[in-house]
């Protein structure tokens, strides 16, 4: 797979219950920053910014910037939500390589 | 420190001396004196026809640290509250105790008077949105008590609550205060709660927008009780006071699980000829009347009464026969509030005779099975219906652990989970129900019945619905949601949880921000 870089602002998902809406930009050699706004925030903040973080780190992305309105979403969204906004922001929404996320989303 | 019953956490500071800690749900017996209210005998010829809340205050002697009452018949629409509470304020009274049957949304200027000294105790069954957030951040130096219906009767009755003043709203009246609630512009139908203010205040102002001529019947609250009686505009807003007919759910989660709690009940012992029964208003609740509706058709079985809270379907139900009278302490809609005018099958009761574990036995002893829903619960069966699941006050404790502790059957209903927030949980925030008095837990994946229900775990093992142990359940909740991280607290206690026998079983504490 071509290695994923953040070229541009991105967005993925909605505020609707039970989704969530990461919004992605470059963030040069600062690392991953997430701004995080959760109504399950006391319950599962944690557990949602590893999984972006295990995402991105999947993805290979390690500097990036994110503004994330969860609305209660699942593992599962959490991580698809991620992914869709990442190849967004690299512009690689025609040819995803999904046999290289298979290789880690079990 | 002390460990309650159920390994409950509980400050010495904030434990009753006269009925200690939770020991467990049965009552105790001990006899007491019941409290009564100061009376000041009007004479003939005297009027209680006053022109204003502001002269209704003054002459009621209210001052400086007094209890003063109010009932939340009007829910959302109540006007009475606001109107009253800034009136006091204008007047310069502070460091009041409020004990209103419960508060709503709609009653967020509180806040500012809690602010301001006005207000420095609540008691109430529950605590809303803005208030109840607040409330949970610290707002106030003294923690709230939190009552159900039936233990703020009960603790009316044995004087722990003393009012002072009691503020009714009233939906008619005449000049000398007999009062009803099902007739006027904004009607709320039962005043069942307003009624044991009125028998225990010392004094007691009606505050009415339907005066009408005098003698005011029915009598809900009579004349002997009342000291004052206002006119005003408006009580409150007849739309937020009873909505139309209470809707059954249409969402498919709450329509299995109600269709799997009336598997339990028509598969009941109880499910003969004149049984009774009590549902709650949540989804979940309210759908369960439109199963078992069909089933007592089917079966030509007949309910005695339908007990507590009151929707548009229990009145169908009485008026097709199906149920032989409904006793009512609290109309939630048009049609209930329209059948308590209507139908003499369909009697008032005040929050005494509802549910409280003070008096010679309340409704709730006879009734057999109760449908409440829940908020949390635990694989210890407490349940929560006070604190959402990130510990703050949202909810209210209602008739819950009353109907639970004295029904034959109580069922709680429940989605596993709601969005990302499992309900069925390790351990509750807050325990209001102890899971003694938890009978059987219906949710849409299965149910599940409390081990200490030995008889009733034989009688279902054939029922066609999915049993599981409630760790299997919370088990299930957890696969799909994850295991959320506890809620952490900081040592300020915000509301003391009262169980109805006034003992201690839970405290809420302040959330860490």
């Amino acid at each position: 797979m071509d290695k994923l870089m953040i070229k541009k602002q991105a967005i993925a998902g909605t505020v609707e219950s039970s989704d969530v809406q990461i919004i992605i930009d470059q963030n040069p050699n600062k690392g991953i920053e997430i701004e995080l706004n959760s109504s399950v925030a006391k319950q599962f903040g944690r557990r949602i910014r590893e999984v972006i973080e295990e995402t991105l780190e999947n993805l290979e992305i390690h500097d990036a910037k994110l503004v994330v309105e969860d609305k209660g979403a699942l593992d599962c969204t959490i991580k698809a939500r991620t992914i869709a906004v990442v190849h967004r922001a690299a512009e690689t929404t025609k040819a995803i390589d999904w046999e290289a996320i298979e290789e880690w989303n079990v | 420190m002390a460990e309650n019953k159920i390994g409950r956490q509980i400050p010495e500071s904030v434990v009753n001396k006269r009925y200690g800690t939770f020991s467990g749900a049965s009552i105790k017996e001990d006899t007491y004196q019941r409290a009564s209210a100061e009376v000041a005998p009007v004479s003939p010829g005297s009027n209680k026809l006053l022109s204003s809340v502001r002269e209704a205050i003054e002459k009621t002697g209210l001052k400086d640290g007094m209890t003063i009452s109010f009932h939340h018949h009007f829910r959302e629409g109540d006007a009475v509250i606001n109107l009253v509470m800034e009136e006091i304020a204008k007047m310069g009274i502070k460091n009041l105790s409020i004990a209103p049957s419960s508060i709503a949304n709609v009653h967020e200027p509180l806040i500012d008077h809690i602010k301001n000294g006005v207000v420095t105790h609540i008691t109430s069954s529950g605590l809303r949105d803005n208030l109840g957030a607040a409330i949970s951040r610290g707002l106030m130096n003294e923690p709230v008590i939190i009552r159900s219906h039936g233990g703020r009767a009960r603790a009316i009755e044995a004087g722990d609550i003393h009012i002072d003043v009691a503020f009714i709203g009233a939906p008619s009246s005449d000049d000398y205060g007999n009062v009803n609630g099902s007739h006027g512009k904004a009607t709320c139908g039962s005043l069942g709660y307003a009624q044991v203010d009125a028998k225990y205040a010392d004094k007691v102002v009606v505050i009415t927008d339907n005066l009408v001529p005098y003698p005011n019947t029915p009598i809900s609250i009579p004349q002997t009780q009342v000291d004052y009686v206002v006119e005003i505009d408006s009580i409150g807003n007849p739309d937020g006071i009873a909505k139309g007919a209470t809707r059954v759910t249409k969402n498919p989660k709450d329509l299995l699980i109600a269709q799997n709690a009336n598997k339990v009940i028509t598969h009941s012992p109880y499910f003969k000829n004149g049984f009774s029964f009590q549902t709650g208003t949540g989804g979940a609740a309210l759908a369960v009347a439109r199963f078992l509706r069909q089933d007592m058709l089917k079966k030509n079985i007949k309910a005695s009464f339908a007990l507590g809270g009151i929707t548009q379907q229990m009145v169908e139900m009485l008026n097709e026969g199906l149920v032989e009278k409904i006793i009512d302490v609290q109309s939630f809609d048009k049609g209930s509030a329209r059948s308590i005018k209507e139908n003499e099958q369909h009697y008032e009761i005040s929050a005494d005779f509802y549910a409280s574990a003070g008096t010679k036995g309340p409704a709730v002893n006879k009734l057999d099975i109760v449908i409440l829903s829940a908020l949390e619960i635990d694989t210890n069966f407490n349940v929560n219906v006070l604190t959402g699941s990130d510990g703050v006050i949202r909810g209210a404790s209602g008739g819950h652990c009353d109907t639970a502790a004295a029904s034959k059957m109580s069922i709680i209903v429940t989605p596993l989970i709601r969005g990302r927030i499992p309900s069925v949980v390790d351990k509750v925030n807050t325990v209001v129900t102890p899971g003694e008095s938890v009978d059987v837990v219906v949710t849409e994946v299965g149910i599940c019945i409390n081990p200490l229900r030995k008889d009733l775990m034989d009688i279902f093992k054939n029922i066609p619905v999915p049993q599981f142990t409630i760790e299997e359940l919370k088990e299930k909740a957890y696969a799909v949601v994850g295991t959320p991280d506890p809620i952490e607290y900081e040592d300020k206690v915000v509301a003391v949880v009262e169980y109805r026998d006034g003992s201690i079983i839970d405290v809420v504490q302040k959330v860490k921000e």
